[in-house]
């Protein structure tokens, strides 16, 4: 175990380091983020005041700003394959496997290099947030929740994200797939609307959709009235889905390596 | 005693037979060479011993230790160069050889000191902090053979170290692994489809044809092995096919094979099959550009062993990556 975790340490190290190498992807990989919020936000900030509310601020861009961490996170996460396919494209992980590197490590690595960016990008979005007026109301626990609850979405997705990548192998499928996964979940949430304002079928929808968990628990540290119970609900969700989805890759590894 | 011991291995890939009961002996300290058209089966068998890949029956242990039974004690003894480099482009050499050396738990102090000389003893000592991207192709192909290294493995995998290679790039690397050899007591199996580099780097080698060795020994032996002499005849058209088969009639003529305009045969006595050669063909009116002699090489060696097949094989498309699915 403790091999798997110092291994797991030098392969996100040498992800890390590669990215760093070019810190400009950080910064491109936050005008998506940006642009829903700086202009979605302004643009739209009056929905908040449609009959039937449920949004739980008249501030839209505080209603939105969580939920940007969340999406950002999520949208990171159905990418995070790509890095596999590329490990895998330039053979560099059939060296490593001729070493006696804990296999899991290799897959884990990803989703935890994965998440490790949510996080960092959170952090940005939360800070250019509170430059905008929102204020997250429960205070520095509520951005370990928010942040928390960024890192487990993506762990879940990234899992996810992986598995598929190891079973296709290619980019030009991955990249389908992801988009495939994306849209849709991301349209039946409730992170540019109030969950209320919408069809009853989609609120249903919404219940099982782990992108709407990640939003609900992020939103409700920063609205009034937080319900805590909900919160832990919804993260427990996603750890568990987490866990499901990181046994999938490994299981999907496994199948790689018959392959070779 | 043996470093590798290769006994009698089978691996299916789908319909493909890659493997169909490969078998030889290595011995520590011997730099073993692997020669064979594409699709033999050489980065297969390497596969198997560097425990990327099971086979599907057969036996084979490196370092006395067995290949399915305990992989991770033969993973710590060896050094596995893939035929395709698996450096990681985006990091410098450097930290390349720094994150090998821990997966292989080598660390601190010790593992700077080796990355270091590693990097002097490769001639990659002014790029070692440049990102590899930015490498022409023998340095990454000797960045690849370090990575190998690292750990001081006790036998290293080379999967055709110079291929792609320019001439002087390949014959510094020549040099590099000669010193290797010497220097760190490896025992080296290496697969290549160059006579000049099976003769100059083995000690011993084996010719493997779809999936088996079909001949085994040291450069020397395999020479002898085939008695006689070499002769080349040059046609001035292009009717090789007809001038073969003409050729292989002759009872002087031990074998015949052609490729382009090029018709070699082995024969017991070149002073005495030259005439004969020279009039069946005139008689056939197929035209001779120049005739020469030549004590056999590696290259007749590996002709007369793999030369039917070699042909065949290639026209079925099996020059490939080695991923392709089918082969013939
Ligand atoms: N991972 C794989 N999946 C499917 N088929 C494979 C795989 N690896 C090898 N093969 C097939 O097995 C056969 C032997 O391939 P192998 O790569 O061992 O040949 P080789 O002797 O190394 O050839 P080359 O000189 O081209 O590298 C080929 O027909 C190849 O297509
Ligand atoms: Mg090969």
């Amino acid at each position: 175990m403790t091999l798997a975790v110092r291994h797991t340490w030098f392969m996100v190290g040498r992800q890390l380091r590669n990215l760093m190498r070019e810190p400009i992807w950080i910064a491109l990989l936050l005008v998506q983020p940006m642009v829903w919020l700086l202009l979605y936000g302004q643009l739209f900030k009056r929905v908040t005041q449609l009959p039937g509310g449920g949004f739980g601020t008249t501030s839209y861009i505080t209603f939105l700003a969580p939920a940007i961490v969340i999406m950002n996170s999520f949208f990171g996460a159905t990418w995070s394959g790509m890095a596999m396919i590329s490990d895998l494209d330039r053979d560099v992980l059939p060296r490593f496997l001729a070493t006696p590197v804990s296999r899991i490590s290799l897959v884990v690595s990803q989703i935890v290099r994965s998440a490790l960016i949510a996080v960092i990008q959170g952090v940005i979005i939360l800070l250019v947030s509170l430059t905008l007026g929102v204020s997250v109301h429960t205070g520095l626990l509520g951005w370990i929740v928010i942040l928390a609850a960024a890192a487990l979405m993506n762990s879940a997705f990234a899992g996810l994200s992986q598995g598929i990548a190891l079973l296709v192998r290619k980019e030009a499928t991955m990249i389908a797939i992801a988009n495939f996964i994306g849209l849709p979940l991301f349209f039946l949430s409730s992170t540019l609307i109030s969950i209320r304002q919408v069809p009853h079928w989609m609120q249903i929808a919404a219940k099982f959709n782990p992108v709407n968990w990640g939003v609900i628990a992020a939103r409700e540290v920063v609205l009034r009235g937080t319900h805590w119970g909900s919160v832990g609900l919804h993260l427990a969700l996603l750890f568990g889905l987490s866990v499901a989805t990181a046994a999938f890759a490994t299981w999907t590894f496994r199948a790689y390596q018959r392959t070779i | 005693m043996d470093a590798i011991v290769v006994d009698e291995l089978r691996k299916r890939y789908g319909a493909v037979q890659a493997l169909q009961g490969v078998g030889f002996r290595v011995r520590a300290g011997e730099v073993f060479g692997l020669l064979g058209p594409n699709g033999a089966g050489k980065s297969t068998t390497v596969k198997v011993l560097a425990t990327l890949t099971k086979p599907d029956s057969g036996h084979a242990e490196v370092a006395g230790c067995d290949v399915v039974g305990e992989p991770n004690a033969v993973r710590r003894a060896i050094g596995y160069v893939p035929q395709s480099s698996g450096v990681d482009r985006d990091a410098t050499g450097r930290e390349n050889l720094t994150l090998q050396g821990r997966i292989q738990g080598v660390g601190g102090r010790a593992l700077e000191a080796r990355v270091d000389e590693l990097l002097e003893l490769l001639g990659l000592a002014e790029a070692a902090d440049r990102v590899v991207r930015g490498y022409s192709g023998g340095m990454k192909r000797r960045l690849d053979v370090g990575l190998g290294l690292v750990h001081r493995p006790q036998v290293l995998f080379l999967d055709e170290p110079t291929t792609g290679l320019d001439p002087e790039a390949r014959a510094s690397m020549w040099d590099e692994l000669e010193r290797l050899a010497e220097g760190e007591a490896l025992t080296i199996l290496l697969t290549t489809h160059y006579m000049e580099e099976a003769d100059q780097l083995a000690d011993r080698l084996a010719i493997v044809s779809r999936g088996r060795v079909v001949v085994a020994g040291t450069p020397e032996e395999l020479k002898r092995s085939l008695r006689g002499e070499a002769v080349e005849v040059e046609l001035a058209d292009g009717r090789a096919a007809d001038a073969e088969s003409i050729v292989a009639a002759l009872e002087e003529v031990h074998e015949a094979s052609s490729e382009g305009r090029k018709l070699r045969s082995r024969v017991a006595s070149g002073a005495r099959a030259i005439p004969s050669i020279l009039s069946a063909l005139e008689a056939k009116g197929i035209g001779v550009e120049a005739v020469t002699t030549h004590r056999p090489s590696l290259d007749d060696v590996y002709l007369h062993y793999t030369g039917r097949e070699f042909a065949a094989e290639d026209e079925a498309g099996g020059r490939d990556d080695g991923s392709g699915g089918d082969g013939r």
